[in-house]
């Protein structure tokens, strides 16, 4: 009699395998592939219902949907990984709509050739961060592509929310007079991922502050502020965040570099390097803008989430023709604030 | 961040902007030249324009590597890395000088070109080393500065017997630039020079001696950070009160008379001086740039590839000539802000932000918004 039992499968050889295109393939690979890495780490009712689209109960309220492809490089940084970057990427993007991120989808696109153990990492890393922030991935999709079509790991994820009902953000309510406030230090995800790939080292390693911050934003909301603009100051950083507001607003702004918190390290690493930590990457800050009065009052809410216990009041809405975002620098002068131009390259000399 | 915030001081920069008010002659106009990109960028950025006098004006002068490359050389590089295939080496802001036929470094990739963009000139090395079977060509440019390293490049290179490496050499000259833009006929509307100061940590500041003695225009040579720019207007200022012309060191914690022998000595072994160079802006200019001695000729990228240089002139409408020599003002110039912007750089002063018009376009046009 066979001592190999009925209804056996070999397992996914996790520790020395590699993606190859039968894991794209819609076949029996790519459906073990699925189960044995995906659905187990994502584990959920409605993902195990199997089906091509997860069903979900009717939600109460206004709905807000965000998307967001991540293409990290590398794809393991100091403080995180691409798959808890591209879960708090997302619900990041539907928070700051005033939402309560609900769900998330997850689509993957896989190198030929890529380790499956670093796969698991990344797909833990996500299921982790997802857990975390008791927002599901309820449905995904796989693909393979062949080696040196891509790089290693693309993940997209989109996220679901809802807006409870009197709150009200866009880019385009800005008003003269408001104040805008930051949750914390600028530029530490980029130059995170940057001195990581120049091989730079610090006496202080520089950590990446990807996080999920509709926790926060709850807590702004549950504030009683009523806030008029949030953003989340991601590529192009602090810099490029202000100047979409202030284009959709047509209004200026005026900041004060003083109140505008750089941990030193990530200083340092943007000194040697010749870039400007105001157009750096940020993966775990918001902006918010509210009336004048209600600054303090919000200031306070913010202070006490353990996510913006740095924040401040770095500036606030003018009338601007122009729509120039303006900075008083610490030296007491001024200078304009501008849109990044290009990618930010670093000056030669 | 220690040595640096005790340049940043904000209060110290009162006081200082306080004594040139005060020491400044309200009946005289002092039109102050910051030579290198590096002043242009520190005053831009820290909004020093904010804290002089009126009558108290910096030009921007020439000292930006990208923006003094004319068309001609950039079209050469063009010409390599589609044409003969190689790897093409630069570093960063170069690749988007623009070029002949609506091209710059960063299209030609876009369109097949292999051009990588680099940090230091070991890292083209290290490109050559990796690439045995390939060409790879490091676009030099730069002034005194960024030539020590490119020498050391050629010297290692030589010492590995590396065969596919070899540079595009655009290095330049900091004096010889100063000399085009004071040996004008009828004399130039400049008071005074902010000098170097990285350039002059390797040349000293005994080059600039000349500017002062010949010439009669005072030259106080500053360090990068904002109180160093405010302390050598000030340094200025008293010479230009004294009718003195002489040259000063504000950085002494970098630049001696003699500045850095054995980089000076390293510069003198590999390369030698060209006879004429063109420079954007400043027109041919007699032994202001350097190439590379008969005995490296084999990493002459010039000469190994034949890839002849062909001048090209630039955008009529463009006032990057005049500018560059301090004789117009970015705002003066028709295209500036609409037709030519960082997005889409007309003349090489809008690339880096280094650049006078870059400088002014990203950090300053609230200024003339403003009246």
């Amino acid at each position: 009699m066979s001592t190999i039992k009925p209804n056996y499968a070999r397992p996914l050889d996790i520790k020395n395998g590699r993606v190859d295109m039968s894991h794209g393939s819609g076949g029996r690979a790519m459906a073990q592939l699925i189960g044995e890495l995906f659905a187990s780490a994502f584990d959920n009712e409605y993902l195990a219902q199997g089906n091509d689209g997860a069903l979900l109960p009717p939600a109460n309220g206004r709905l807000v949907m965000a998307t967001d492809s991540h293409v990290v490089s590398p794809l393991f940084f100091a403080g995180g990984d691409i798959g808890c970057l591209s879960v708090h990427g997302t619900i990041n993007d539907v928070a700051v709509m005033g939402a309560k991120p609900l769900y998330l989808s997850a689509s993957f696109i896989l190198e030929e050739g890529y380790p499956l153990a670093d796969l698991k990492r990344i797909v833990e890393s996500m299921a982790k961060a997802a857990r975390d922030a008791g927002v599901p991935i309820v449905t995904g999709d796989t693909k393979v592509v062949e080696q040196g079509k891509g790089d290693g790991v693309f993940i997209t994820t989109t996220g679901v929310g809802v807006v409870r009902d009197g709150v009200n953000l866009s880019g385009d309510l800005a008003q003269p007079g408001d104040k805008i406030l930051l949750s914390g230090t600028i530029g530490d995800h980029g130059m995170a991922i940057l001195s990581q790939r120049e091989g730079l080292t610090f006496s202080a390693p520089i950590v990446s502050d990807t996080a999920a911050l509709h926790g926060l934003v709850a807590a702004m909301l549950d504030s009683g502020v009523k806030l008029r603009v949030l953003r989340d100051p991601t590529r192009g950083g602090l810099a490029t965040t202000l100047n979409e507001i202030a284009k959709q607003s047509a209004v200026g702004m005026m900041l004060q570099e003083s109140a505008i918190a750089v941990n030193q390290p990530v200083e340092a690493a943007c000194e040697f390097l010749g870039l400007d930590p105001l157009y750096v990457a940020n993966e775990g800050k918001l902006i918010a803008i509210c009336a004048p009065q209600d600054a303090a009052r919000l200031l306070e809410a913010m202070r006490a989430h353990p996510l913006a216990s740095a924040a401040a009041i770095i500036g606030e809405v003018r009338e601007d023709a122009h729509g120039f975002v303006q900075m008083t620098t610490k030296l007491g002068g001024r200078r304009v604030v501008d849109w990044l131009a290009g990618e930010q390259l670093p000056r030669i000399c | 961040m220690k040595y640096v915030d005790e340049f940043r001081d904000g209060e110290l920069a009162k006081n200082i902007a306080a004594n040139i008010a005060r020491e400044a002659d309200p009946k005289r106009h002092y039109r102050l030249m910051e030579f290198c990109g590096g002043h242009t960028h520190a005053i831009s950025r820290y909004g020093l324009a904010d804290l002089l006098p009126a009558h108290v004006r910096m030009i921007h002068g020439p000292g930006c590597p990208v923006c003094v490359l004319p068309i001609g050389r950039v079209d050469q590089a063009i010409r390599l890395a589609r044409e003969q295939g190689v790897i093409l080496c630069t570093y960063a802001d170069t690749v988007r000088v623009p070029a002949s036929d609506n091209l710059s470094l960063m299209r030609a990739k876009a369109s097949g070109a292999d051009v990588r963009m680099i940090y230091s000139t070991q890292d083209a090395l290290k490109v050559a080393r990796d690439n045995p079977g390939r060409e790879v060509v490091f676009l030099a440019i730069g002034f005194e500065t960024t030539t020590p390293p490119t020498a050391v490049a050629i010297q290692q290179a030589a010492a590995e017997g590396l065969k596919n490496f070899s540079i595009l050499c655009d290095h330049v000259l900091t004096p010889a630039a100063m000399h085009a833009i004071l040996a004008v006929e009828g004399g130039v509307a400049l008071d005074g020079f902010v000098g170097p100061a990285h350039v002059s940590t390797v040349i000293g500041s005994k080059p600039y001696e000349p500017f002062a003695d010949d010439y009669g225009k005072p030259v106080v040579i500053a360090g990068f950070e904002p109180l160093d720019v405010m302390q050598a207007i000030l340094m200025l200022v008293r010479q230009v009160n004294d009718g003195r012309a002489a040259v000063e060191n504000e950085f002494t914690r970098a630049v001696t008379r003699e500045g850095n022998l054995k980089a000076q000595q390293l510069v003198a072994d590999v390369f030698e001086l060209r006879d004429v160079f063109e420079w954007r802006g400043l027109g041919s200019v007699p032994h202001s740039a350097l190439k590379l001695r008969p005995q490296y000729a084999a990493f002459d990228a010039e000469l190994k590839f034949k890839v002849d240089y062909v001048a090209v002139p630039d955008n009529k409408a463009c006032e990057c000539a005049a500018i560059l020599r301090g004789q117009k003002r970015p705002q003066e110039c028709k295209i500036f802000g609409t037709v030519c912007t960082p997005e889409n750089p007309v003349g090489s002063c809008m690339v880096s932000s280094e650049g006078a018009c870059a400088a002014h376009y990203s950090y300053g046009r609230f200024r003339e918004s403003a009246t």
